[in-house]
């Protein structure tokens, strides 16, 4: 059974200028309890890599530079 | 992923699972024997792990002099569980209540006091006084973390918990971890294992369709349930499952807790009352959904006719603490308290008993039917818990394990057994392609909803049984891409299980009870000539899913026959007009 491509709209978001992540701030990938931040490797700035998220919150508040935005995930908007 | 590392630990202690009641247990073993060495493995990161990643909003169950006895408190739990408690572990509970607020006191956990700096204790049960707020209840995890890190407790973050493992007499002897983001092995020798993995949240499937917006943490999705099972521990009264009343679509408390305090109430369609005490029981729930079925719904937490200060409180609480993004969700929507009743529903099922009364069988020691391990917090059996149950019973958990390594040898453990389980945890990285995780849990939770949410019927549970069968016989085609969704591939597995024992424990347990949380239609009485009794279901010897009855032990706390309905008259005498 091959694979389909989904894609779907992601909650959290990152503004690319402000994220410090090139200095070597991982912080919000550190704290988000599902797992579901990484490092973008065509930026090199944290970004949401699974649709799989708590709208918990502690990667925005945690985030030195407020670069990241949490919204409700769409399905449940 | 063929050359997997392997690293092996040994330790006196490995608490898993990193949230509530286990630091909790890592620090109480700590503090009784500085001595042991103690292993805290948790999935995500304990700095934010957990029900309470971001805080919390009160205690729902704090037994305060003044307020309350533990002798009241257990007689509520009592006649709010229709009397099959073991009234014990209650007891060691609502004891234990007071120098646990005490103890987070000094650790910096801040309570809400009045002007003399006394607790400031409200009342929501049906009968005693027990909500204590934390207006400032986001820094309970940075308070645990400073005192885990001061008691030199060695942590592991991001390693899963797969199985445990047991020694020559079917004792406890450690536990196998996967690395979630390198899928490398961890074995946790240890004497003594204690169990906080938290609730069964990912067990039904939300309505909304999103796999992850559930009204527990995530991560939480059985995995210690399934872990206790497969290594022989009894599971108490599973049939009793979670349901909660959720504000709807963004599945989170609608927090009548936070707010009957202050004056606000479930109401139905008509803005009227049909409940008199919002505390959450199955017979509330059963409430809750006849108004829904009787054409009142939906049901909504009124404040729309609270004053303006009153309201600004209750939003500067219930949108900074425990769950922030409600008011993100409020605001997308447009619903403004001053102007708009909130949306409720009747949530998902699960497991859980810091709401309900099921789980991993505890005594009053925190000790399960398999020596040398211990089950705390969600998972664990003791009713109604919430967070300080988490928090006592941790302690309890983790003081006894110390006393229990003094007298006790690292036991031997099967290699073979890490060798095959190892083998079970890389299997789906083996193909390269096949059913993928997602759709996997997807089709579960899916059949979980269709077939095991209550009003429950036997039918419909046989149905579920053979579904849950096939699904079980497509994990040989299951197929992941990397350490992240391998987590999730495992994560599916606990979910099974769950899903499996959800509808055998259902169908043992031929009577109705707990309200809605077990109403059999083929069996809509309660019997409590032949039902009067705990239900425990094990792994037998054959490897089969078994079950027995376990007699409720003698009330420590007497309850007078005329007091035990008093939670079943719950609905209003007549609909009270809108205040
Ligand atoms: C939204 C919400 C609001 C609540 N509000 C209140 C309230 O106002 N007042 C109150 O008293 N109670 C409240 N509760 C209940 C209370 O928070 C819980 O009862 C309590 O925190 C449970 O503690 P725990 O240790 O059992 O689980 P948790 O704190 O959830 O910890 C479980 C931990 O186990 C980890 N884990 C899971 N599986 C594995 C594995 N396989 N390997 C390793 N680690 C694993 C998880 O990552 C998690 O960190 C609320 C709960 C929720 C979800
Ligand atoms: S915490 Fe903020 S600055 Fe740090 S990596 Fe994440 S987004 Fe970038
Ligand atoms: S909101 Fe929570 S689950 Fe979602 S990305 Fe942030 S920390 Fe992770």
């Amino acid at each position: 059974m091959p694979h389909a491509h989904h894609s779907t709209s992601v909650p959290v978001t990152v503004d690319d200028a402000k994220c410090i992540a090139e200095k070597g701030c991982r912080v919000c990938i550190d704290v988000c309890p599902l797992d579901v931040l990484a490092i973008n490797p065509a930026t090199g700035k944290a970004h949401m890599k699974y649709d799989e998220c708590w709208y918990c919150m502690p990667c925005e508040v945690d985030c030195p530079t407020h670069a990241v935005k949490v919204e409700i995930p769409y399905l449940l908007r | 992923m063929s050359d997997i590392k392997t690293d092996i630990v040994d330790c006196d202690i490995l608490v898993i699972g990193g949230g509530t009641g286990g630091p909790m247990a890592a620090i109480k073993a700590k503090e009784k024997n500085p001595g042991l060495k103690v292993v805290l493995m948790e999935k995500a990161n304990v700095k934010r792990s957990g029900a309470v990643s971001m805080g919390m909003d009160g205690l729902n169950n704090a037994v305060i002099p003044g307020y309350a006895t533990p002798e009241q408190y257990v007689k509520e739990i009592t006649v709010a569980n229709d009397g099959i408690v073991h009234q014990k572990a209650v007891m060691a509970y609502a004891t234990g209540s007071y120098p646990m607020i005490q103890y987070l006191d000094s650790i910096g956990v801040k309570f809400e006091k009045d002007g003399s700096g006394e607790y400031n204790v409200r009342k929501v049960h049906h009968m005693g006084t027990y909500v204590l707020p934390m207006p400032e209840g986001h820094h309970v995890k940075k308070a645990l973390y400073r005192q885990l890190r001061r008691l030199q407790v060695m942590i592991t973050n991001r390693y899963m918990a797969t199985r445990l493992l047991t020694g020559p007499d079917g004792q406890v002897a450690g536990a196998m971890g996967v690395n979630t983001r390198t899928s490398e092995f961890l074995v946790v020798r240890a004497k003594s294992v204690v169990l906080a993995c938290g609730a069964a949240g990912r067990l039904g499937l939300p309505a909304s369709g999103y796999l992850f917006g559930t009204y527990e943490n995530p991560a939480n999705c059985g995995d210690g349930y399934a872990m206790a099972y497969h290594a022989g521990a009894g599971l108490a009264n599973l049939e009793c499952y979670q349901i909660n009343p959720l504000i709807k679509d963004y599945n989170g408390p609608a927090c009548a807790y936070v707010t009957g305090p202050f004056g606000g109430y479930t109401a139905n369609n008509k803005g009227e009352r049909f409940i008199e005490c919002d505390y959450w029981s199955g017979q509330m729930m059963k409430e809750f959904f006849s108004e829904l079925q009787s054409g009142n719904g939906p049901v909504f937490l009124n404040m729309t006719h609270l004053a303006e200060e009153t309201i600004s409180e209750i939003e500067t609480i219930l949108h900074s603490n425990e769950r922030p993004s409600r008011g993100r969700f409020h605001e997308n929507r447009g619903t403004n308290y001053r102007e708009r009743m909130v949306e409720m529903h009747i949530s998902e099922i699960g497991f859980c008993s810091g709401h309900s009364a099921s789980g991993v069988w505890v005594d009053e020691n925190a000790r399960t039917t398999v020596a040398g391990l211990y089950a705390a917090g969600d998972m664990a059996s003791v009713p109604h818990n919430y967070m300080l149950g988490a928090f006592v019973n941790g302690g309890i958990a983790g003081r006894d394990a110390a006393d229990y390594c003094a007298s006790t040898d690292l036991p031997a453990y099967d290699p073979a057994f890490v060798a095959a389980e190892q083998e079970r945890i890389l299997a789906p990285t083996r193909r390269e392609d096949g059913l993928t995780p997602f759709e996997m849990e997807f089709k579960t939770r899916r059949l979980v909803n269709d077939y095991l949410q209550p009003p429950k019927v036997t039918a419909k549970y046989r149905i579920a049984q053979e579904r849950f069968g096939e699904v079980r016989e497509d994990l040989s085609a299951l197929c992941v891409r990397d350490p992240h969704e391998l987590m999730r591939a495992l994560e599916l597995q606990s979910i099974l299980d769950c899903a499996d024992m959800a509808a055998a424990a259902s169908l043992y347990r031929t009577e109705s009870r707990w309200g809605l949380y077990h109403w059999r239609v083929d069996h809509p009485a309660t019997d409590n000539e032949n039902w009067f009794c705990h239900t425990l279901l094990y792994k037998d010897e054959a490897g089969k899913m078994a079950h027995r009855k376990r007699d409720v032990d003698p009330y420590v706390v007497p309850i007078p026959e005329e007091e035990m309905g008093a939670y079943h008259q719950l609905r209003t005498a007549a609909p009270l007009a809108a205040e």
